[in-house]
């Protein structure tokens, strides 16, 4: 891999960059491998990478159906954050956090990760309680974590709505100052280029259409470009998660959910954290690019249509005017919609199956992105190993099961209310 | 824009309603089932890519629970009926 520097970047420049070599290769496909990923998104690059970097496992293909980061990698509001009560939450998320925090230096490849923090507003004086016991509790698992009040909030964010009249009025936050936001499409782009560097193949175009079984152990995949055979397979497809685990006839605790965001026209540097209200369903950040990012919450029914319809849109564009009435001036540029795989519990599914060599990393919810070097860094112990690493135990199948549920919004067996 | 048939207001607006998730779940006797039975039954689903049958509440028209068959995939609803009565070409299960 012929490493990124500001030398290469000179070099390129004198000669009109007009010779860069591209960055992964474009394999055929082999017969067999050791490990097949399904799914050439964030997670099952980081996978890939991590089953290479960390475990010497690099006969390793990564099969995606369209092109890198095309799914929800492209599709998400980009947040990075570890803001969690419960402690399995917390432990990962935070082990999460701390790899994106070296990540653009591990890959040598630019991932953008701004550490801009990350702000729940409080409306009332029961979210302030609530506010002080999460935050509490992410001290006590070592995890930054400030509570503002009203005066602090209006010091970071004056633009959000101070007066009298306002609709959701402001009691304070809690901050994260350690979160932030990426570059989506970079972070695949970053794992693709170090995974193929230590020899994953990366095949795009490649559609799974079948999973190969023999009794209870899975031993290949049928694809739109043939079969191969793998001695291991780990799905990281997102919102197809119980889509493509029905091919191996796995019934899961997952519905799929549309989720959208839109982005209005850019603007000049105006909001340099993340602001979230639970309370008006909204949350915002500003892109490097001066668009407002801003999303809300499901479109509430099943669906894999990544589009989504307007009453959405309205709910939670309403809601950020509310909270920032100068917005309501700014022109919508774009909204788009994703497939959520959303779980029983709202925590992730990261572990094995009841089928022998066959692992699920899905159940991702609202939330996958945070989680991609994490998640990949996990998940790639858990394939090498057959066996979960402490920090993705409690993130089993079995648990719904069991009665070990990791419920953080305590909202039940309802997909669509986590 | 859904457009919900509902099957005694006609067709309405989605905002009117309120999804109630997967209507072919059938409760497990609470006498005989197994906690298998029971698990499955609260946490498996079957999260189909194509027609999906499934529970609406009317709560801003007649407020009754209908069930409509809805692709999950194109959005298309091609059938509707009382919450207690069969879909058009389901069998007569309650």
């Amino acid at each position: 891999m012929a490493r990124y520097s500001i030398f290469s970047l000179a070099r390129h420049a004198l000669r009109h960059h007009e010779d860069w070599p591209r960055a992964w290769r474009d394999p055929q496909p082999k017969p067999a491998y050791d490990v097949v990923i399904v799914g050439g998104g964030g997670h099952g690059l980081a996978t890939a990478y991590y089953l290479a970097k960390n475990h010497g496992i690099s006969n390793v293909a990564v099969l995606e159906k369209g092109w890198l980061g095309g799914g929800n990698t492209g599709r998400n509001t980009t947040i990075v954050r570890s803001n969690y009560l419960l402690p399995a939450n917390a432990r990962f998320y935070e082990h999460s956090l701390k790899l994106w925090e070296g990540l653009s230096r591990e890959l040598n490849y630019n991932v953008m990760f701004s550490q801009r923090g990350v702000l729940n507003l409080a409306h009332s004086d029961a979210q302030m309680d609530a506010y002080a016991r999460r935050g509490n509790a992410m001290r006590l698992n070592g995890i930054d974590a400030v509570l503002l009040d009203r005066d602090g909030v209006r010091d970071m964010v004056p633009q959000l709505d101070f007066s009298a009249a306002a609709r959701f009025p402001i009691r304070g936050g809690l901050l994260q100052p350690r979160g932030g936001t990426a570059r989506h499409d970079a972070v695949a782009w970053g794992f693709a280029r170090a995974a193929d560097a230590r020899g994953v193949d990366i095949i795009q175009n490649c559609e799974v259409t079948g999973i190969l079984r023999e009794g209870d152990r899975v031993t290949g995949v049928e694809t739109t470009r043939g079969t191969i055979r793998a001695g291991k397979i780990g799905l990281a497809v997102a919102g197809h998660t119980g889509h493509v685990a029905a091919m191996a006839g796995l019934r899961l605790p997952i519905e799929s959910h549309l989720l959208q965001a839109a982005v209005s026209e850019p603007l000049k540097p105006l909001l340099d954290t993340v602001v979230t209200s639970g309370a008006a369903h909204v949350y915002v950040s500003q892109s490097d690019k001066g668009e407002l990012v801003f999303g809300g919450d499901l479109d509430f029914y099943n669906s894999y249509a990544q589009r989504g319809n307007l009453p959405a849109i309205a709910s939670f564009t309403t809601a950020l005017i509310a909270l920032f009435p100068g917005f309501g001036r700014l022109r919508l540029m774009r909204h788009w919609g994703g497939v959520m795989d959303m779980t029983m519990d709202g925590s992730p599914i990261i572990g094995k199956t009841p089928l022998r060599n066959f692992y699920i990393d899905g159940g991702w919810c609202y939330g996958g992105f945070k989680a991609t070097p994490g998640s990949g860094w996990v998940f790639a112990h858990t394939i090498a190993n057959d066996a979960p690493h402490p920090l993705n135990e409690a993130f089993s199948l079995e648990r719904f099961a069991s009665g070990h549920v990791i419920d953080e919004r305590g909202a039940g067996p309802v997909p669509g209310a986590h | 824009m859904l457009l919900i048939p509902c099957p005694f207001c006609g067709p309405r607006d989605q905002i009117e309603f309120t999804y109630g998730g997967d209507a072919t779940l059938t409760r497990p006797d609470p006498a005989t089932a197994s906690e298998e039975a029971w698990a499955a039954y609260v946490y498996l689903r079957d999260n189909p890519k194509g027609p999906h049958s499934e529970y609406w509440h009317h709560h801003a028209g007649c407020r009754a629970w209908i069930k409509v068959r809805r692709d999950t995939l194109t959005h298309e609803i091609s059938a509707s009926a009382a919450a207690t009565a069969p879909l058009a070409g389901e069998a007569g299960k309650p």
